[in-house]
């Protein structure tokens, strides 16, 4: 089996998740080269060639003009596999390129059981085996499913590629992230509100559970949204990433785009009404209640001690 | 300006699911449905856009059996002026590429200025159809979208990436976005036009009408995930709950020491 790598660059820089596509294709016992937009200033440890396409003349986010170099890198090597990170690169890219391919494209790959492609439904409560019917395979892997016990080493042969295409979306420029506001990173015990809490005002109750604990309240996704926490206090994948000494989930259903954030906690609680909630699967102990009922009755015999 | 939307109706994800008897999906009895969450984020973005330009139509598409028109109403009380609904009892059971084929096929000599899909369904979760519609109609494409303006024929929007950062893209009309959680307020419809949406165009055509393209995939399994164990599940009266926890919290960390 053979398989194309799509590696990610970003701001400058070579994103990490690199080492998870090499670790899938070491997984797959395939034989691999890789494709990356970027800079040979900033080359990935990969033992093998690099198809290395110019992030001046390309641009970092030029989705039609990446779509074209990739698919001059696929007519050469023929692959059975095209291999994304489940990003905003690798979700926008992939479906591009499986459609000019005629190939099926499989989302957000957890793993691969027997030759099965295994992917998670509905917030990862359910998960399904894929078969594919097209001699050409798109996957994107879901963040952190494929781990490297210890970091890939080596040094790629790089082939420089060029392309004559231009894309109809014009890029311009980034903006950073909204700052100011509590460092969560620092915070030895974070309570999270999520969008079990309600109603803005139930908000007031994790903040206290979280000082009674001498912590940060923080939040998943949907409060920030709501402009009940702001952005600083985001925890996951397009917040912040933390692994305090505990961890207080409440009402939050433990979607995969928060557990990135959070699962590397020492110690993980979970406040839940429905014991099935995905969350489960990374708490150290799920107490199934209303959060309404529990989190103030908690806070209050915590300040009695 | 000919606006198009399409949602997907999905289970709630709080509900018990269970697998249905063919063990290729989970089985829709007994499920409380509603609108794809991205989705409400892009029927919102949708009439906003149509009540800035004001000389726009706008029409909502779901792909499904009866059972979805329920949700399609919600759409249309939020300001859709028409409904399209490919009815089809077997949505479920479609790969992304044949239902990106079915909007495809819909869509294409319709003259669109701006298809606003979901970034992803909350079931499904492949994030596809919106790009592959693009695809397939030629049409550029920006997705996960978290920020909209328009104006003169050009769209100017903000992609969010990881970490909370964004990318700022401009685009001329025709395009199709796919919408990001957060990217507006999504309205609640008011009773007034509740009843109005009930006099709005909602037409059902077959799905074997539009349905030109083969799956590439199907599922061969579904089932519940292992639990990975170690986790100590809690149930009870709340006082107890509560004091179980806090003998938990002095053992096993140093917090209440
Ligand atoms: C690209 C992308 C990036 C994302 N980035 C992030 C991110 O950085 N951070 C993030 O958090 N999400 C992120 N999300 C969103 C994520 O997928 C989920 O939608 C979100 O995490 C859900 O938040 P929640 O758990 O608070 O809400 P829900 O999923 O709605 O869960 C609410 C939970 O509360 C429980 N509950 C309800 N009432 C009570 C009660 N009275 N007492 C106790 N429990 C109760 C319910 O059983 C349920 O489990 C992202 C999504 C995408 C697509
Ligand atoms: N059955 C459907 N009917 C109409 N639109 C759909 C349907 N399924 C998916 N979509 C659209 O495609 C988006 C992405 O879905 P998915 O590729 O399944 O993650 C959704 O947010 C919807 O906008």
């Amino acid at each position: 089996m053979k398989i194309v790598l799509v590696a990610e660059y970003r701001d400058g820089k070579l994103l990490g998740s690199v080492n998870e596509l090499i670790a899938f294709a070491g997984k797959m016992a395939a034989d691999s080269v890789m494709f990356l937009v970027g800079s040979e200033s900033a080359l990935p440890a990969y033992e093998g060639k690099l198809y290395l396409g110019d992030v001046g003349v390309c641009g970092e986010f030029n989705p039609e003009v990446h779509k074209a170099l990739l698919l001059d890198v696929i007519a050469r090597e023929q692959p059975d596999m095209i291999v994304f990170s489940h990003s905003s690169y690798g979700w926008d890219l992939a479906p591009r390129v499986a459609y000019a391919l005629k190939a099926a494209q499989v989302s957000e790959l957890v793993d691969v059981v027997d030759g099965a492609l295994v992917v998670p439904v509905c917030n990862g409560k359910l998960r399904r085996n894929v078969q594919v019917k097209t001699g050409k395979t798109v996957v994107t892997l879901q963040a952190g499913a494929f781990g490297l016990a210890e970091a890939p080493t080596g040094t790629p042969a790089v082939e420089k590629i060029t392309t004559v295409s231009a894309g109809r979306l014009e890029f311009g420029g980034y903006e950073a992230a909204e700052q100011g506001g509590v460092d969560l990173t620092k915070a030895e015990v974070i309570v999270s509100a999520g969008r079990g809490v309600g109603k803005p005002e139930n908000v007031a109750m994790i903040a206290a559970l979280a000082k009674a604990l001498k912590g940060e309240y923080g939040a998943s996704r949907p409060v920030v949204d709501s402009g009940w926490a702001e952005h600083k206090r985001q925890v996951g994948t397009t917040g912040q990433s933390v692994a305090p000494k505990l961890y207080v989930a409440c009402g939050i259903s433990g979607a995969i785009q928060h557990l990135a954030g959070m699962k590397k906690s020492e110690f993980i609680v979970a406040i839940n009404t429905d014991k099935d909630a995905p969350i489960g699967e990374v708490a150290d102990v799920l107490v199934v209640a209303d959060l309404k009922q529990f989190v103030p009755l908690l806070t209050e015999k915590i300040q009695a001690l | 300006m000919k606006i198009l939307v399409c949602i997907k109706q999905v289970p709630d994800m709080e509900s018990k699911f269970k697998i249905a008897a063919g063990g290729t999906w989970y089985d829709p009895a007994d499920l409380a449905w509603r609108m794809n969450e991205y989705d409400e984020y892009a029927v919102e973005q949708a009439v906003q856009l149509k009540e800035q330009v004001k000389e726009a139509d706008l029409t909502v598409l779901c792909i499904g059996s009866e059972r979805v028109k329920e949700t399609m109403k919600k759409a249309l009380a939020m300001g859709c002026d028409r409904g399209a609904h490919v009815a089809d009892d077997n949505a479920a059971g479609k790969e992304p590429f044949e239902i990106a084929g079915i909007i495809a096929e819909y869509a294409r000599d319709k003259q669109f200025d701006l298809i606003f899909t979901g970034m992803q369904s909350q079931d499904r979760g492949s994030a596809q159809v919106g790009v592959l519609v693009a695809e397939m109609l030629s049409l550029p494409c920006i997705t996960t979208i978290v920020h909209f303006a328009y104006a003169d024929g050009r769209i100017e929007v903000k992609r969010e990436l990881e970490g909370g950062m964004k990318a700022l893209i401009k685009a001329k009309t025709p395009t199709l976005v796919t919408c990001q959680l957060g990217l507006n307020t999504p309205r609640y419809p008011t009773l007034p036009n509740i009843m109005k949406a009930k006099k709005k165009e909602l037409v059902s055509i077959p799905v074997q009408d539009l349905l030109k393209v083969e799956a590439r995939q199907e599922t061969a399994k579904m089932y519940f995930p292992e639990k990975k164990g170690g986790g100590l599940v809690l149930e009870g009266d709340v006082g107890q709950l509560a004091d179980r926890l806090i003998q938990i919290l002095k053992e096993k960390t140093g917090v209440l020491a």
